[in-house]
């Protein structure tokens, strides 16, 4: 059985994680795209820590029943790797698109430079 | 600013089969009316067939989505100093010829953005829509419809048309700040929150000539999900009013 505490202790903690998210969304320092990832993750890690009887449950399938909040662990790990795992494809995405900008702009500037040299010959 | 300077701004992502008739339309339409292609990181050569058509073209060096794109036409716009915007897809969805109905309210004085609906009531059979959209795609604009109607206290039919007409308040709100992803759905909270008047027009629309809707089956509860979010969260976040155009 999972001590009252932790699941009092793992409650508050999801509970907190949630309203930090909501928070940065409301102030617009973390965009919806983003958010819903840690949304799914502080809703999931809630509902496993208030619901006793669904992690014990739970934590009995897995054979891990004489030590249920395992199964809180193994779910906060899972849900911070997956993060993780988006947020490298979004920087690979970014690395890409800001390569091909700085390529861009320094197409630019080229362009921009001869024609003002053209404009100007003696170089004023 | 010179007076009645107006300009359409057309998105297109691969659009090069269609967004030159677009453009030949529009400048048909009215000879003295600007028209901006915003190429969104076309591969097809959307934005040659644009520039051909006399459009003026922004191209993007990848693609941003519908949301920065058509924002990317309000900052021209918004730059530029005209009057007045009216926006359109690049597919040929939105027929020009339908216009009229889209500036007359915002001629009157009577609107700051203009929605061509096409599910607001109609008083004549001419007017009618003989397209429907598929039926998914219907349920999610009926409860996108219902879900901003119950937010704003006013009866919107269509959140997701993208066919619009705004003044240059409107302009400079959207040039600031615009959404992405799913723009039309959040920017109605957006008017409703900076106290922009709205008006919907019913409008036919023709079934598209080309290319497929930006929203497939798989990525449609994910985008029902995110907007959703962003609709609850736009009725409590805070709202900066833009500066006045240069």
């Amino acid at each position: 059985m999972t001590p009252l505490r932790v699941s009092i202790a793992a409650s508050i903690a999801s509970l907190l994680l949630l309203l930090v998210v909501l928070e940065l969304i409301r102030g617009r320092r973390l965009k919806e795209r983003y958010a819903l990832l840690w949304l799914a993750t502080g809703v999931v890690l809630l509902v496993l820590s208030a619901w006793r009887e669904g992690l014990n449950t739970i934590a009995g399938w897995l054979g891990v029943g004489t030590y249920p909040p395992a199964i809180l662990f193994a779910a906060a790990t899972l849900f911070v790797i997956v993060v993780l795992l988006h947020y490298s494809t979004v920087l690979s995405k970014l690395t890409d698109e800001n390569v091909l900008l700085a390529q861009k702009l320094g197409l630019l500037e080229e362009r921009v430079g001869r024609g003002e040299a053209k404009e100007n010959p003696d170089g004023r | 600013m010179i007076p009645d300077r107006r300009v359409a701004i057309v998105p297109a992502h691969n659009e090069g089969g269609a967004v030159g008739g677009v453009v030949a339309e529009l400048k048909a339409f009215d000879p003295h009316l600007d028209v901006l292609v915003v190429d969104d990181g076309s591969t097809d050569g959307t934005a040659a067939v644009a520039a051909a058509a006399g459009a003026f073209v922004v191209t993007l060096p990848f693609n941003l989505g519908i949301g920065a794109a058509v924002q990317t036409g309000f900052k021209f716009a918004h730059e530029q100093g005209y009057e007045l915007a009216v926006r359109l897809d690049g597919d040929g969805q939105h027929d020009p010829s339908e216009l009229p109905k889209l500036l007359a309210p915002l001629d009157r004085g009577e609107a700051d953005i203009v929605v061509g609906s096409r599910f607001a009531p109609v008083l004549a059979d001419a007017d009618r829509n003989e397209l429907r959209p598929a039926l998914a795609r219907r349920v999610g604009i009926v409860f996108f419809a219902r879900l901003v109607s119950f937010l704003t206290h006013q009866r919107v039919t269509d959140t997701t048309s993208g066919f619009q007409a705004l003044n240059a308040r409107g302009i400079a709100i959207f040039a600031a700040d615009y959404p992405h992803d799913y723009p039309e759905v959040e920017a109605t909270v957006m008017v409703y929150k900076h106290r922009l008047r709205l008006v919907e027009v019913p409008v036919r629309m023709r079934e598209r000539e080309h290319g497929e809707s930006s929203i497939t089956a798989v990525r449609s509860i994910y985008y029902v999900l995110k907007v959703t979010l962003a609709l609850l969260v736009g009725m409590v976040r805070r709202y900066s009013i833009p500066e006045a155009a240069p």
